[in-house]
């Protein structure tokens, strides 16, 4: 009974999870780098350093980064922690029982996590450029940290020492009759590695190399669309003047 | 047998050939009578495009739908990496999959653009029920086809939108329960459900849907094609020239092959516009959600199914208990006016059979809590009295059941179900309904034309709303469209009689080029 309970109450906890990643502030609108290699090897370096700790990107192969320009043998030197064959798929080292325990569920795959977090909010690219760039320390929290795009987010504030800590400052506003403290902007409490404008480049890169990874084709689709739209074009003007040609007695 | 056909020794080999098949299988009989020398009217429209292009979809389902079994896993442990793997490792796998899942969305699009014209140049009139009634069965099975194939890419949105829709099987009284059973294979929706539906997705409805599309065209070519004008070209009275083909008909190949390549060039840079730039399409031809696996442990906070059900989806969800009290009384009132011309023992078995049914829709809690928003304590106390009356029977097998239903009404999920089914079933009743002394839109009132546009600003108004979050305004509109749509087509022997219709002219109105 007790056990039954305590997974309802787990329930409870998930389904509110659930909603507040539906709620947060407005996104900012994320860098297009899907087509800037330079950006998008950084951004791997980035995830492979930072997320693959704990995130899988399981359907995704370290020598499908030879599409950004890496060749085998850098993918091999600078990037390969996990595994040892460059043909295997991004697996985390964590235990999934270990991480259940550490953070009450398993880290999301971060495979096509770019297409999945789409909404009326903006593309997935932007929700993940908002989320990396507004965690701020909360003492209320188990973790310490907690996140405006995803409030009471179980992951804590991993590129901390990138960005160092801050914490929002909010104005009072007299909203139809209510007060209501509106997001003003940021103070740093403590600095990071990097300065606010580095750190800002950084998650750029991450996101665009996420963004990437979500479709890795697509950028091929678009290049070879174009050329079939232009077949068809002409396929079309054919079609018009033979239809025409063979309608033209028709009385 | 029919007679054996001698070719002169001389005739060049290809026409040796060709009679050596004749002689065997009606392959030259058959080109001719459905090609060459098929007569379809020269009037033709843009709107008579769609036909050609649900062909051209349907094969692009099938041959795109076998390459992505090769690499397709049925397991629910697989199923969504395999997806991916397709998206990723399969060379041009990604292609073959936008093609698969935007000529879902397209399939769609021509079949309800298909169908709209049907319903403007009365082309479900006599002689063509039966083309229109294998159309609907097309209709049906391509909705069971999109359904069950939604399931396969195993993402959040495919796993709820099935379990949501199978759960209301078992509402259905008695066998419900069970029903929801057997479709599952399971309790929730796993493993076993992915695996059937896989199998109903690639080989039962495909086998059913070409048999019909079969039906349908054969159906089509016995009778001939109707037009714009809904003028018959091959009636009795209609001109022909000394071959006997019709004066105002031009055979389907070559002229309407060479016109619906044409068709079929601009769709296809519509179609492959979506494929290589959009094959998302904001969310609605592949939903956001769907990128994540399927969790059994993770509701999501809104769920909804893709686009093309949504119309349906919102009538269903418009069938509240209070909607479901006032269809009992909409019954009722329809019966006393049905019965009146009615005698004999006809009288008060309709009445019997109207006053079970409002019952059966709960009549009597919606009474209850109708008055309950005036006078509270009599609206408890008739709620009360209720479950007084339905007591003393309680318990016992089917009887008591039965009892129960009849005092407190079938679940309003149930009913649900019944609205979204009938909205489909009634399609297939149109010849029978449709009384107007013309066919095409062109020669009836004007008033008829606002009627069918505000038909089709309905139904898109139904399907946005069945995209949308559950909301009471949203509610009232769905429930007023849900009674539209049905009034529409309940009530069309009525009104399609009603009004001054022109008068057609004797032969379809055609310009040349």
């Amino acid at each position: 009974m007790k056990k039954l309970i305590f997974s309802l109450i787990a329930a409870l906890g998930l389904v509110a999870g659930a909603h507040a990643s539906e709620g947060g502030i407005s996104w900012d609108k994320a860098p297009d780098r899907t087509n800037d290699l330079g950006s998008l090897q950084n951004g791997a370096k980035l995830f492979v350093n930072y997320c693959l700790n704990c995130h899988s990107a399981s359907f995704m192969r370290f020598n499908r980064l030879k599409d950004i320009g890496l060749t085998e043998k850098e993918i091999k030197d600078n990037l390969l922690f996990t595994t040892e064959k460059v043909g295997d798929t991004m697996k985390a080292a964590i235990d999934p029982k270990q991480a259940k325990e550490w953070f009450g569920g398993n880290p999301p795959d971060l495979t096509v996590i770019a297409r999945s977090r789409s909404g009326h909010g903006g593309t997935g690219a932007d929700y993940l450029y908002t989320y990396l760039r507004t965690y701020y320390r909360d003492e209320t929290k188990a973790t310490g940290w907690n996140n405006l795009a995803f409030p009471s987010v179980a992951m804590p504030h991993v590129l901390w020492e990138l960005q160092g800590t801050r914490t929002p400052v909010y104005e009072e506003k007299e909203e139809h009759g209510h007060k209501v403290a509106v997001f003003k902007g940021w103070q740093q409490l403590t600095p990071g590695t990097m300065t606010p404008l580095q750190y800002d480049q950084a998650m750029g890169d991450l996101v665009g190399y996420l963004q990437w990874m979500g479709e890795p084709a697509q950028n091929t689709r678009i290049r070879v669309g174009v050329w079939v739209l232009i077949f068809l074009l002409g396929l079309t003007f054919v079609a018009w003047r033979l239809n025409a040609a063979f309608w033209k007695d028709v009385k | 047998m029919a007679e054996f056909k001698e070719i002169s020794p001389d005739a060049p080999l290809a026409a040796k050939a060709m009679n050596w098949v004749d002689n065997r299988f009606p392959a030259s009989k058959l080109y001719k009578e459905h090609m060459s020398e098929y007569y379809a009217p020269k009037n033709f429209n843009f709107w008579y495009i769609f036909g050609s292009l649900a062909m051209l979809v349907l094969v692009i389902q099938i041959v795109t739908g076998i390459f992505l079994t090769m690499n397709y896993k049925p397991d629910a442990a697989l199923a969504f990496g395999s997806v991916e793997y397709i998206m990723r490792d399969v060379p041009w796998g990604w292609l073959i999959r936008y093609m698969h899942s935007t000529g879902a969305s397209a399939f769609f699009v021509v079949v309800y653009l298909h169908m709209f014209r049907g319903l403007l140049y009365g082309s479900y009139r006599k002689p063509r029920e039966l083309v229109w009634i294998f159309g609907c069965a097309i209709f049906l099975c391509l909705m069971a086809e999109a359904f069950m194939g939604y399931l396969l890419p195993w993402g959040q949105m495919s796993y709820w939108g099935a379990q949501v829709i199978v759960n209301l099987f078992a509402a259905i009284p008695f066998i419900g329960p069970d029903l929801a059973l057997l479709i599952r294979g399971d309790y929730v929706v796993g493993d076993a459900t992915l695996n059937r539906f896989f199998a109903f997705h690639v080989i039962a409805v495909p086998l059913v849907l070409l048999g019909l599309v079969a039906a349908h065209i054969i159906a089509l070519h016995e009778v001939g094609s109707n037009n714009p004008d809904g003028v018959e070209i091959k009636g009795p009275n209609a001109p022909k020239d000394a071959q006997g083909h019709p004066l105002d008909g031009i055979p389907f190949h070559p002229y309407y092959t060479v016109h619906d390549i044409f068709g079929v060039s601009v769709f296809l840079m519509i179609f492959s516009a979506i494929i290589f730039f959009a094959p998302e399409f904001g969310g609605y031809f592949l939903e956001y959600n769907n990128f994540i696996p399927a969790d059994p442990l993770k509701t999501p906070a809104h769920i909804a199914p893709v686009w093309y059900f949504t119309p349906y989806y919102s009538m269903l969800r418009a069938i509240t208990g209070e909607m479901a009290g006032a269809l009992g009384i909409i019954v009722i009132a329809a019966a006393v006016l049905a019965s009146r011309k009615l005698s004999g023992i006809f009288k008060p078995a309709v009445l019997v059979i109207a006053i079970g049914t409002a019952l059966l829709l709960g009549l009597l809690p919606s009474i209850a809590n109708w008055i309950g928003l005036v006078v509270p304590s009599a609206g408890a106390g008739i709620a009360q009295g209720l479950n007084a009356l339905a007591a003393p029977l309680a318990g016992v097998p089917f009887l008591g059941d039965v009892w129960n239903m009849l005092i407190k009404g079938i679940d309003a999920k149930f009913w649900g179900v019944v609205v979204m089914g009938g909205a489909v079933i009634i399609l297939f009743f149109l010849p029978w309904l449709d009384h107007s002394p013309v066919k095409s839109i062109r020669y009836r009132p004007d008033w008829h034309k606002y009627l069918y546009g505000i038909f089709v600003v309905n139904f898109l108004v139904l399907g946005y709303l069945g995209v949308q979050p559950p909301s009471g305004i949203g509610e009232r509109v769905s429930q007023l469209g849900t009674l539209f749509y049905f009034g529409f087509f309940l009530l069309m022997p009525w009104w399609s009689s009603q009004g001054i219709s022109k008068t057609p002219p004797d032969r379809p109105v055609f310009h040349g080029h």
